[in-house]
């Protein structure tokens, strides 16, 4: 009994997760940060290389000092709302 | 006779320089970069070495679709490292790179194309680099690709007949996310190729010598003709309640030369008024070394590839740095704002394999070898 009503509990919740996919995977989700919440996003503070001179700088000084290369990250930044 | 094994670190990287200083430019957003001009004075000081010189970079844009670069560097080195001072005498030398790039902005689709070349008196490089970049998703995710390949040509100094080539190939991959409206994340990918001369004509390697008072005896270096490195990195970026930043990354690397290395890298960066920007940062790396190095070889010529130049032996190093920022408005029909900048970071390398040979000690009993370096960035920024 128990396991039947298991079963009656899997089987539905399969069916709604099935449905939940079928109906939902159609449509991509919606952007959910709008362009007028990105102000913080684009305060320079916020780019991985502020100054690009002094970052390609620093990236190069370590470059010449490790075995290590690529993969640095690079200037600009922010979230292109300028 | 002179060694310029410091120097040709700069030189044999100068592909993945001319990467990030252009080709990630848009790594965030298909975006024109800022039209500003940086003129920046670097200082490299540690380890018996300096560098220092100008960098000045130029970027103007046209009709919102168009934007050029051109960027003007030069390294003046003056050299009596640990290397030099065991086996040659002190060096002066001087290297000058140029390169010019354009980028072009079609709706979300940004490319860049770029050319640099880098001159020295027993070196020369050029290289060449193409990026797509593309914003998806309501421009919350940014895509980019990037491919250059870099042609060298190796000369010796007291040798008119040597010379050798070096060609590297450099691939790119960058994703950007924007999470929330605080919060940025990036996951680059770069794989980079070198086939050609890659070690150093005038670098060697010790081996144990009983036939010399001092025990041991030096033979030049051989390296592998190819070397193929992978590198990842995750960075994270997020605007804290009040108006500063954190920065976080993570990165790991291996070649097959079997160097694998990792580093953490944390960054606050906090203002002060409208006017001030203060960053601090700590930078932890960590390496194992190359299969075929080691600081003393059995005998001469006792390997296929023989290396001990110590950016390829086991070591950490940490980083400790400190900048601030003074931004203006200018007031002007042609000009935005003004910044002036000076960072300070405190470099520190302790070999795990490397040993310091100037020091007492038996062949391979010496004191490992460490160093500290203080790197000055002080420049000028203007926004037009």
């Amino acid at each position: 009994m128990f396991v039947n009503a298991t079963g009656q509990t899997l089987k539905t919740a399969i069916a709604y997760l099935l449905l939940t996919v079928v109906l939902g995977g159609c449509s991509m989700p919606k952007p959910w940060v709008k362009p007028y919440e990105r102000n913080n996003l684009a305060d320079p503070i916020m780019s991985f290389d502020r100054d690009g001179v002094e970052g390609s700088y620093m990236h190069h000084v370590h470059q010449a000092r490790e075995g290590a290369r690529g993969a640095e990250g690079g200037s600009g930044g922010g979230c292109g709302c300028n | 006779m002179t060694l310029r094994n410091q120097s040709k670190g700069l030189h044999t990287l100068l592909l993945p320089l001319f990467i990030s200083l252009f080709v990630s430019t848009s790594s965030i957003a298909a975006v024109l970069p800022e039209d500003r001009a940086d003129v920046m004075y670097h200082s490299y000081d540690g380890g018996g070495i300096t560098v220092d010189g100008p960098s000045v970079l130029v970027r103007k844009g046209f009709a919102d679709t168009v934007s050029v670069s051109a960027n003007y560097y030069v390294d003046t080195i003056s050299s009596a490292s640990i290397d030099v001072v065991s086996t040659a005498s002190a060096y002066t030398e001087e290297r000058t790179e140029v390169s010019a790039g354009i980028d072009y902005l079609h709706e979300k689709t940004l490319m860049s194309f770029g050319y640099g070349e880098s001159e020295e008196n027993d070196y020369s490089a050029s290289s060449l680099r193409f990026s797509i970049s593309q914003d998806f998703f309501g421009d919350l995710t940014n895509l980019s690709i990037g491919y250059a390949q870099g042609s060298d040509v190796v000369g010796k100094t007291g040798d008119p007949d040597f010379e050798e080539d070096v060609t590297s190939r450099n691939y790119q991959f960058n994703l950007s996310q924007i999470l929330t409206k605080n919060w940025i994340v990036n996951v680059t990918l770069e794989t980079i190729t070198n086939q050609g001369f890659l070690n150093n004509p005038y670098r060697t390697v010790r081996y144990l010598d009983s036939t010399v008072p001092v025990g041991y005896s030096y033979e030049p270096e051989r390296y592998p003709e190819t070397r193929t490195s992978d590198a990842v990195a995750i960075r994270s970026m997020y605007y804290l309640p009040y108006r500063a930043s954190i920065m976080f990354e993570y990165r790991y690397f291996e070649d097959t030369w079997n160097i694998k290395a990792d580093n953490i890298t944390l960054r606050y960066t906090h203002t002060v008024g409208d006017h001030w920007i203060l960053e601090a940062n700590v930078r932890f790396y960590s390496q194992e070394g190359a299969d075929f190095y080691s600081d003393l070889y059995p005998y001469a010529d006792s390997q296929k590839f023989l290396a001990r130049d110590k950016e390829l032996s086991t070591f950490t190093s940490q980083r400790i740095g400190f900048g601030v920022s003074y931004i203006y408005p200018l007031k002007s029909t042609y000009l935005e704002k003004l910044s002036v900048n000076l960072k300070v970071d405190h470099l520190m390398f302790e070999y795990d394999d490397f040993r310091d040979v100037t020091a007492d000690g038996a062949p391979g009993d010496e004191p490992l070898y460490s160093l500290t370096a203080d790197v000055v960035r002080f420049y000028f920024s203007i926004w037009y």
